[in-house]
């Protein structure tokens, strides 16, 4: 042992630094753990566009395709269809779609590039159950007062036939429009924007 | 000295076994006046050690892969030797952990054992339930049925509604833009490793600060005050072994009498055990017309839909399980058991625990405006016992604590 002093202050800040160096080391290994937990490059390249023939889905009828692994629907709705959207404008919370929740060229009453048809992402905006669809007018245990819509099972939000979310429902947004685009009459591409859209 | 005597001191020159022996065991002085309530800690002990053992077994046959799982968890059910029984004991053990935990946790509520001394005992163990709940939600995912996948689906959209980090945080959780067999492999690997190892630390802490600063019982009061003066031996205590290892092994054969009869004539327990839908497949295009947690998460998810707001009831939620954290900080009575507590807070108590059952109840019926009303006041009373508790505590008219435990 030699008789020198200890010097505490000197000692202590080595103490400190090398703490903070092994820290930061700490913090660099731990990144590519975190970041191994992100979607792979193969989940991220799942998600190509899907094309739609939409000639088959009947007037009233819903057609239920995947896209990135998501259901999306395809709705060819009725002229008695369309006239209840205006009509129930009040009872929505975004009647005038203006959160961002469909591409613009979607920000319509009808929410859609051809009146007739919808193409919307069927997740509710609350938790992500996919809502019943209900085209029914007041059935018994959706009130009388209901035109036809989507019903979520898990926790009672309601949409209307634009997928816009009702008035006092847990759901705070309108369900999601995916960008698309028409290649023919009769078939879409989901998943894609028309150019210069 | 005989030859087990000698290998002992072999042993103890080496490894403090049986020092620990006397400190855990046999010289852990603990009160004489256990009662009914006191079989549920060891319980869950026992409970742990099944889920253990039956888990590794079915790892052996399961497939953590979203093409196979399903179909493996039927080829454990039917063609596995003995499989159903293993399959059984594990999806029953689920259930019956969160039953003793819940009677353990009410038992402390009752004596006041998270008081002073013991507000680390009563952490560790809020920690415990905790693990315990993250556990249970990533192993239910793991037969990837119907119930398995939208629950899940729920469950990690919650964190969604987190402003600003939440769907980045989601997207992370998930592996993938929607639950997926990435999903499905990472939580296995939480569900059978990573939760199970913190589980077990957590015990061991939880035992460790029970054993330092000796167990609580039914009087609540502190037998460590009055030692006998030449052995330093508690007055009211006695060594846990033999006495409550004994008591603690009846608990046990009653407690597998009534395991062994679920398991093997009420494994679903119509429905709350093992949940009809979940005998379908995940199908990430139809949500089943009904979806409800196993029963255990029931309460706070009667929270979650109590509020009309997604970002208020995701923080509802959250803070009904948290808030009973603070317990050991917001009792502020005299007294720490029920036995010498006044009507005010047994009247509370008792409104308590009805409004956790009944928000247990709700969480699992379909909305209707009645039942949201009902889940309101509840939730509403649920908070109030948490918040109010440092101003009714104090008012409420207690009854004097006697010195030592009475005969």
């Amino acid at each position: 042992m030699s008789n020198q002093q200890v010097d505490r202050s000197k000692r202590r800040f080595l103490v400190a630094a090398t703490t903070a160096m092994g820290g930061v080391a700490g913090v660099a290994v731990l990144t590519p753990f975190v970041m191994s937990m992100l979607p792979s490059e193969r989940a991220k390249a799942a998600g190509a566009p899907v094309e739609v023939d939409i000639s088959k889905v009947e007037s009233g009828m819903l057609l239920a395709i995947e896209w990135q692994g998501k259901p999306v629907w395809i709705v060819n709705r009725t002229k008695d269809m369309l006239a209840t959207l205006p009509k129930n404008d009040a009872k929505m919370s975004d009647p005038k779609s203006e959160q961002p929740q469909q591409p613009t060229y979607c920000q319509n009453e009808n929410r859609s590039i051809k009146p007739a048809y919808l193409v919307v992402v069927g997740i509710c905006t609350h938790l992500g159950c996919s809502p019943t669809f209900r085209p029914e007018l007041a059935p018994a245990d959706l009130g009388p007062d209901w035109d036809g819509g989507w019903f979520c099972p898990c926790h009672g939000s309601r949409y209307d036939l634009a997928a816009r979310v009702y008035k006092n429902v847990p759901a705070p947004l309108n369900m999601q429009v995916p960008p698309h685009k028409y290649l023919t009459e009769t078939r879409i591409l989901v998943g894609e924007d028309a150019k210069g859209a | 000295m005989s030859t087990m005597q000698k290998f002992v001191g072999w042993i103890d020159e080496r490894f403090p076994l049986t020092s620990n022996w006397k400190t855990h065991l046999s010289e852990y002085y603990a009160p004489k006046n256990f009662n009914f309530w006191y079989f549920f800690g060891s319980l869950a002990l026992l409970v742990l050690v099944i889920q253990i053992v039956t888990g590794i077994f079915l790892t052996m046959n399961y497939k953590p892969d979203a093409t196979l799982a399903f179909a493996s968890v039927e080829y454990i059910m039917n063609d596995v030797e003995w499989g159903w029984l293993i399959r059984y004991m594990h999806s029953t053990g689920a259930s019956m952990f969160f039953v003793v935990v819940y009677l353990h946790m009410f038992r402390g509520l009752m004596y006041g054992s998270y008081r002073k001394p013991r507000e680390l005992i009563w952490v560790f163990g809020m920690m415990i339930y905790l693990a315990l709940m993250a556990e249970a939600f990533m192993g239910y995912l793991l037969p990837w049925g119907q119930m398995s996948f939208w629950g899940a689906q729920v469950i990690i959209s919650l964190f969604g509604a987190i402003p600003v980090i939440g769907d980045a945080l989601s997207l992370w959780i998930r592996g993938d833009f929607v639950v997926s067999d990435a999903t499905l492999n990472r939580f296995f690997a939480f569900h059978v490793i990573a939760l199970p190892l913190v589980l077990v630390g957590l015990v061991a802490a939880h035992i460790i600060a029970l054993h330092e600063v000796g167990s609580n019982n039914p009087e609540g009061i502190e037998i460590k005050k009055h030692k006998d003066p030449v052995t330093h031996i508690p007055l009211d205590g006695i060594p846990f072994h033999p006495y409550y290892s004994v008591k603690d092994i009846m608990g046990v054969v009653v407690f597998l009498m009534v395991f062994s009869a679920i398991v093997f004539f009420a494994p679903e327990m119509g429905g709350w055990f093992l949940e009809p839908d979940n005998f379908i497949p995940a199908n990430p295009f139809k949500t089943p017309e009904h979806i409800v947690p196993l029963w255990y998460f029931t309460p706070f998810y009667a929270i979650l839909r109590a509020v009309p707001d997604k970002l208020m009831g995701v923080v509802g939620m959250g803070a009904g399980v948290m808030i009973m954290f603070f317990l050991p900080w917001l009792d502020r009575s005299k007294v720490k058991s029920i036995r010498y507590r006044g009507t005010l807070y047994k009247s509370i108590l008792t409104l308590f625990i009805i409004s956790f059952i009944g928000l247990g109840y709700l969480g699992t019926q379909a909305p209707t405006p009645t039942y949201t009303m009902m889940a309101r006041i509840f939730s509403v009373i649920y908070f109030s016992f948490f918040i109010f508790m440092p101003w009714y505590t104090k008012i409420d008219k207690t009854k004097p604590v006697p010195e030592r435990i009475p005969e």
